[in-house]
C-alpha cells in the first residue's frame, strides 16, 4: 500500500452504503477518500455512512473532501451522514462550525436508524 | 514580531511532500502534552501546525515535492520567558503579502480555505512575515492555560 492509499472498507446494509475509512487523513491521504466517496455517490446510494469511528486524526483537506461529497450527494437526492466521530475529529467540525452542517450520529445504528430492514 | 534570537529547542527540517506531515504533528503533540497541555489542546496545537505546513505545501510551493521547509520549536516563550509553546515555520516558497492571508468566511459552505482559520482560532499569536531572501515565516505561539482560567481550548 503507497503512503497516499487510505484503508477503507465498504458495506451495503439495506439501503445504506457504509463506507468505513481508517488511520490518518489528511492532506497525503484526503486524495484517496475523494476517490473512494466519488466511487460510491456515482452509484447513486439512498443513504451513504460515513463511519469515522476508526479515524483517529483529520485536518482540514480531509473535512473540505467531506464537504465537497456533502453537496454532490444532496444534488443526487443521498442522504449522507457520518458517524463515530472520536473527540479529536469532533474538534475539528467544531472549529470550522460544521457540526450543524452535516448530518453527525455517535454511532453506525444510530446513523442507519431509519433505514429499512435488511 | 520577529524571529527569536534564541536558537531553537527543537527542529525538524522536511521537504514539502505531505507524506511527512505525520512525523511533524506527533513531534508537536507529543512535546506539548510533555510542556502541560492537555491531549485536547496538544491535538488542536498540532492540528494547527499541520494546517500551516499544508498552507506551505499547496500554496507556497503548490505542491512541488522539493520545497525546504523548517519547523523549528521553543519549550517556552524566548521573548517573555513566560510557559508555553513558541513555533516558527519557515520556508522558501512564493512570497506573499501577509495581509492578504486572512481567514474565509465560515458561512460559506465550500470546501477549501480552513487553514488559517483552524490556526487563528488555536493559537494565541500569529504572524505571517515575508523572509529575507525570499519565503515565507509564520511565528506562532500558544500558551500553557493556568489552572481553570486557561487560554483558548
Amino acid at each position: 500500500m503507497a503512503d497516499t492509499d487510505l484503508p477503507v472498507t465498504t458495506e451495503q446494509q439495506a439501503d445504506a452504503t457504509i463506507l468505513r475509512p481508517g488511520g490518518e487523513i489528511d492532506l497525503g491521504r484526503a486524495p484517496s477518500l475523494r476517490a473512494k466517496l466519488s466511487e460510491v455517490l456515482r452509484r447513486k446510494p439512498p443513504r451513504l455512512v460515513v463511519d469515522l469511528s476508526a479515524v483517529a486524526y483529520m485536518d482540514s483537506s480531509c473535512v473540505a473532501t467531506l464537504i465537497e461529497a456533502l453537496q454532490l450527494a444532496r444534488k443526487q437526492q443521498t442522504t449522507f451522514v457520518l458517524c463515530g466521530l472520536q473527540p479529536r475529529v469532533r474538534s475539528i467540525f467544531e472549529i470550522a462550525r460544521l457540526q450543524t452542517v452535516f448530518r453527525i450520529e455517535p454511532d453506525l445504528s444510530a446513523a442507519l436508524a431509519g433505514s429499512p430492514p435488511p | 514580531m520577529t524571529r527569536p534570537a534564541t536558537p531553537p529547542d527543537l527542529r525538524l527540517e522536511m521537504l514539502s511532500q505531505p507524506r511527512f506531515l505525520t512525523a511533524a504533528r506527533a513531534m508537536v503533540g507529543q512535546l506539548a502534552q510533555r510542556l502541560g497541555f492537555n491531549e485536547k489542546q496538544a491535538g488542536l496545537i498540532s492540528l494547527a501546525i499541520d494546517e500551516a505546513l499544508c498552507n506551505v505545501i499547496n500554496h507556497g510551493y503548490q505542491r512541488r515535492p522539493d520545497g525546504p521547509i523548517v519547523l523549528n520549536l521553543w519549550a517556552v516563550d524566548p521573548a517573555s520567558g513566560g510557559p508555553g509553546l513558541r513555533v516558527l515555520i519557515e520556508d522558501r516558497a512564493r512570497a506573499v503579502d501577509p495581509c492578504t492571508i486572512r481567514s474565509r468566511n465560515l458561512d460559506e459552505i465550500r470546501p477549501g480555505g480552513l487553514g488559517v482559520h483552524i490556526i487563528r482560532e488555536v493559537m494565541d499569536e500569529v504572524t505571517y512575515e515575508k523572509r529575507e531572501g525570499g519565503g515565507m515565516r509564520l511565528l506562532l505561539y500558544k500558551r500553557v492555560p493556568s489552572g481553570d482560567a486557561g487560554g483558548k481550548e
